[in-house]
């Protein structure tokens, strides 16, 4: 039995402008540095965008505020039904590895706002990235509609229904560029801030300041460097990369340190572990990460972080003994 | 400039036996991993691969296979730490999955 199959008579489609305003862009701010996060959802539903008619295109997108607003925007001009998924406030990349944003909760969708009455064609637009959670051909199956897999960017669709519903290569691939990757940063700084500057501030206050200023050193190489700089940071393990940035930033900070060889060296060990640490974290927001991948580099950097955090330890505590 | 990940690593296999060169898989992968050579398809690189799973979900003939999960070390964690499969807790989060 399929979700959704006995349907009562649905509700009428809401109307929507693409109009982007100055509350939208304060949204999608506020989302990024995970302020009241919770409340970036939309009704999960049918809504009509302009005066679509039952031969205007549907698209189907994601409840999280961020996506739908992506795609009303980009849609300016045109008139078109939309068809919001109850992906739990979850754009629809995530959703679909998680599969909410998934062939049962399309086809309960379809269902249950009664589409086919509404359109006289049997095709339904969906985001490239929601593919890993949609089979095409069981959604064709099960509901009768075709699904047509729309560019990554929803910034491509005019130019996607121009070329007759069809992507370019271009608009197929998944990009990683510095804008993109540093607006994910504050995500991993506003997490690990939650632990590392209450830690730096007990070191302020138990008189080591020179270690509470590293703890944010490796707080921003780890969130901040490790994006900023992701190619040009030595080798393909995001642990590498963190530790190096680690490694960085106890370098720069070094001419105000009043530290010898030996402390600055035991220091190094500590810091780059914990920037190396937060890096590796930031395989979660990357856009080209495999399991496999992660797996392989977490069985021999944790072991490894793990080591160099204590055999720093180690040797700053040995010292005050010798 | 393309990101790569780690060398030989992933799971991705291609069956060219079972496929019909329909080209769907061409369609859904964000990596430009697969191409189309004398109708059928082919990996051009196979370390390109992020297993998201979507060429293996929209093969019609099943001629796709892949371990499909999310490559995010926080998920790694939480699944090693609750003894499930990688899955993260943040599932409000708008950039990590």
């Amino acid at each position: 039995m399929l979700p959704g199959r006995k349907s009562a008579q649905p509700a009428p489609p809401e109307r929507i402008s693409s109009e982007y305003t100055a509350t939208d862009r304060l949204a999608a701010w506020k989302a990024r540095w995970g302020i009241a996060r919770m409340s970036y959802r939309v009704k999960p539903g049918l809504y009509a965008l302009g005066s679509p008619s039952a031969s205007s295109p549907v698209f189907a997108g994601a409840n999280y505020t961020l996506s739908f607003n992506a795609l009303r925007t980009n849609l300016k001009g045109l008139s078109a039904w939309l068809l919001v998924l109850d992906t739990k406030g979850i754009n629809v990349w995530c959703a679909a590895g998680k599969g909410t944003f998934g062939t049962m909760e399309l086809t309960r969708s379809i269902r249950q706002t009664g589409l086919e009455q509404l359109v006289s064609h049997k095709t339904i637009i969906l985001p490239q990235l929601g593919a890993p959670g949609v089979s095409a051909h069981q959604v064709k199956a099960y509901t009768g509609f075709s699904v047509s897999y729309g560019p990554v960017r929803a910034k491509d669709l005019q130019e996607f229904l121009r070329l007759g519903g069809k992507a370019t290569p271009e608009m197929r691939k998944v990009r990683f560029n510095f804008t993109d990757r540093i607006i994910l940063a504050p995500v991993q700084l506003v997490y690990y801030a939650k632990y590392l500057l209450p830690a730096a501030l007990l070191l302020y206050l138990a008189g080591l300041k020179n270690d509470a200023a590293l703890t944010v050193g490796a707080l921003l190489a780890g969130s901040v460097i490790v994006p900023a700089l992701l190619p040009w940071l030595p080798g393909r393990s995001f642990a590498v990369k963190g530790a190096a940035a680690g490694l960085a930033a106890v370098a720069a900070l070094s001419p105000l340190l009043p530290f010898g060889p030996y402390q600055l060296a035991a220091r190094a060990l500590v810091y780059a572990a914990a920037a190396s640490f937060i890096g590796l974290d930031f395989t979660g927001a990357s856009t080209y990460t495999s399991l496999s991948g992660v797996k392989k580099e977490m069985r021999l950097a944790t072991p490894a972080q793990a080591l160099a955090f204590l055999a720093g330890l180690v040797l700053l505590g040995a010292r005050r003994f010798l | 400039m393309i990101l790569k990940y780690l060398r030989g690593v992933a799971t991705l296999k291609l069956d060219s036996a079972k496929c019909i060169g329909c080209g769907l898989c061409l369609n859904v992968c964000p990596h430009a991993v697969f191409k189309l050579e004398s109708r059928k398809a082919a990996i051009t690189d196979a370390d390109l691969c992020m297993e998201c799973g979507a060429c293996a979900l929209n093969c019609p003939t099943a001629a796709i296979s892949v371990k499909k999960g999310v490559g995010c070390a926080q998920a790694v964690r939480m699944g090693f730490l609750k003894g499930t499969e990688p899955d993260c807790g943040c599932g409000d989060d708008s950039s990590c999955c």
